[in-house]
């Protein structure tokens, strides 16, 4: 099989990782027009806290939903108690804050749990499938990535689509003061909105952990890959997330497998810049951004 | 009698008498400091590094109003420049050295504000934090020239034969002192120049500013470049003190290290970046010393400062937004204003 074939393979299925991890930047940008830069570092922590359960129950899936409920409890909380004080703010005192939640959880997780570095379980095996009588470059825990990510994309989907709850949301995020004066609990809401975006980046934080091993900072460079994903797909979309992620996967294979894996982080740079120099509203945005 | 001195002119001479009074009492106070002392010794010469770099985003996020997360990588820009420069020219004196890493690190941050003038809030914050963790792993991809892993190392300065009695942290510190002064009196100045209005009116308003015939885009470049000069010079002291360049020193955490300085001190102001710096160097060993009482486990000990500084920049960010300086300032203007009993209808402006 051939190199660039096999590097396509393992794009899409880091892109996935990258795709959910945009996916929560992008659900707390539409709700509060925050970028959570502690959204990687609340991930690290998930995983962290899915690691200490399935030590303790010996049970992948018993770690797994722990980490989801953590993340969903983290988000609400973040959102509650901190967050919420700075939301009317200038921008610059937000993002200062969600750096400040970074440290703080980059910190506290090795006072918990030590700074070494740590591996951490896949439920399927992470060696290369044979189908056929060849190999293939993808994993039975790629195919699982790449469907759950999926699966989570259309919950969210439906949930924004097809239900009330969804409705409200879109309501509050969209024009706060008008649901409001309808009976919209916007506060909750937003709470809410910040959990379920928390999931979705502690499923990313649970499934980089098997390949990238976990630190307390393992999550860094994941936030800058998801972050070029969520600005390629707008800031603004759920399906540019997915489309983002995708590019990003696949770009960054290609960078690492053909240039050298260090130069990963750099690339994606130099992407981040490109995209913002050339088409600054992203690929998937409905809203024009202010221009100077 | 203050007054009177604050209104000379012009301003550069004003603000060279004060910085060479403040550094002849700094250079004083390394004398009287104990020199067989060299870790205090050492943290002085981490608080100018820190000072430098801490007063030049000062200029950059506090005046200009654009957040920089990648200030530690521009420090590293510096700081490889050193190392490369000195690798070739071994007995180079450090001032040209320190010129070169400021000039290369000032040239780098032309292309990086170039783009940054484009951005804006969390855009811009986002591609500065891919610099922060993507310009570490170029280094280690060329490592033939960058050393790899490992960094490069860089000689420790030595005092010149005329000054042997010096031991050579002290001198560190000495060599240190010089660009902090020069750094401080000319950002001090700028900052009341036209440059430095210009850089304050783009912050509060980007249109308005452009009526009033500001080129936006090209103050916002200049603001990025001055302020990535200071971080290379910062870099290259840090290569100094150090002796060794390597993607490890270059951290995330240095980035928002610098960011908790200014924040700490206060945004916008100069003075403030010195008690950020003061802050960030002496607080993890005050710390330290703190734990041989209490004897907490080293895990917990090692990661308390900087758990410490996340806490900071929440609490700043929900309580006390103008930081030390500011809070100093403002019971300043309280304390003047009871006395005089009227009350001043000044707005307390962050600058």
């Amino acid at each position: 099989m051939s190199y660039f074939f096999v590097l396509t393979l393992t794009g899409i299925a880091a892109g996935m990782i990258y795709a959910a991890l945009a996916l929560a930047l992008v659900l707390i940008w539409r709700a509060t027009r925050i970028v959570n830069f502690a959204q990687g570092a609340m991930a690290m922590a998930t995983t962290y806290v899915a690691l200490a359960v399935i030590q303790a129950t010996g049970n992948y899936w018993f770690g797994f939903i722990a980490a989801l409920a953590a993340g969903l409890i983290m988000g609400a909380i973040a959102e509650r108690g901190i967050v919420r004080w700075v939301e009317n703010g200038p921008p610059l005192n937000a993002v200062i804050l969600t750096l400040g939640l970074l440290l703080i959880l980059e910190a506290v997780v090795p006072m918990i749990w030590g700074a070494q570095i740590r591996s951490f379980p896949a439920p399927f095996s992470i060696a290369s499938m044979e189908v056929g009588g060849t190999f293939i470059a993808l994993s039975p825990f790629n195919v699982f990535t790449i469907a759950v990510v999926l699966l989570v994309m259309v919950a969210l989907l439906v949930l924004f689509r097809f239900t009330g709850l969804g409705l409200s949301m879109r309501a509050s995020a969209f024009a706060p003061e008008i649901a409001r004066l309808l009976g919209v609990r916007v506060g909750r809401l937003l709470t809410f909105g910040w959990g379920i975006a928390s999931v979705a980046g502690a499923l990313a934080g649970l499934l980089v952990a098997p390949t990238l091993l976990l630190y307390p900072n393992n999550m860094d460079a994941i936030l800058v890959y998801g972050f070029t994903a969520a600005v390629l797909g707008g800031l603004d979309s759920p399906i540019g997330a997915l489309v983002g992620g995708l590019s990003m996967g696949l770009a960054l294979s290609f960078i690492g497998g053909y240039l050298g894996p260090d130069l990963e982080t750099a690339g994606a740079l130099v992407i981040l810049i490109a995209i913002l120099m050339v088409r600054p509203h992203g690929l998937f945005m409905r809203t024009a951004e202010r221009r100077v | 009698m203050l007054n009177r001195l604050w209104a000379v002119r012009p301003t550069l001479l004003r603000n060279g008498a004060l910085g060479l009074v403040f550094g002849v009492v700094a250079a004083i106070a390394l004398q009287v400091i104990d020199p067989f002392n060299p870790f205090l010794v050492y943290q002085l010469s981490s608080v100018m590094y820190f000072a430098i770099a801490a007063a030049g985003l000062t200029v950059l996020t506090g005046l200009n109003g654009q957040l920089s997360l990648g200030h530690g990588a521009l420090m590293g820009i510096g700081a490889y420049t050193t190392a490369v420069v000195l690798k070739s020219h071994t007995d180079l004196n450090p001032g040209w050295v320190m010129m070169a890493s400021t000039l290369v690190t000032a040239v780098a941050s032309i292309i990086v504000g170039a783009a940054a003038a484009r951005l804006r809030g969390p855009y811009l914050a986002g591609a500065t934090l891919g610099m922060a963790i993507g310009l570490p792993g170029v280094a280690v991809r060329f490592s033939n020239v960058f050393g790899g892993d490992a960094g490069t190392t860089v000689p420790s300065l030595t005092p010149p034969d005329a000054l042997s009695t010096i031991a050579p942290e002290v001198w560190l510190a000495w060599v240190g002192l010089i660009p902090a002064v020069i750094t401080f009196v000319l950002l001090t100045n700028l900052v009341r120049t036209r440059y430095g209005r210009d850089f304050r009116a783009v912050r509060e308003d980007e249109v308005a500013s452009a009526l009033y015939g500001i080129r936006v885009a090209r103050t916002q470049v200049l603001a990025f470049v001055l302020s990535g000069a200071c971080a290379g010079l910062a870099g290259s002291l840090l290569a100094y003190t150090s002796n060794l360049a390597a993607p490890g020193s270059f951290p995330l955490t240095l980035s928002l290290l610098l960011l908790a300085a200014i924040v700490i001190g206060g945004l916008g102001t100069l003075p403030g970046a010195v008690w950020g710096a003061l802050v960030i160097v002496f607080v993890p060993d005050w710390i330290g010393s703190l734990n041989d009482a209490v004897h907490l486990p080293s895990a917990v000990r090692d990661q308390l400062p900087l758990a410490l500084f996340g806490a900071v920049f929440v609490v700043a960010m929900l309580a006390f937004p103008h930081g030390i300086n500011g809070g100093l300032v403002r019971l300043w203007r309280l304390r003047s204003r009871r006395r005089r009993s009227s009350v001043s209808e000044e707005a307390v402006g962050s600058v």
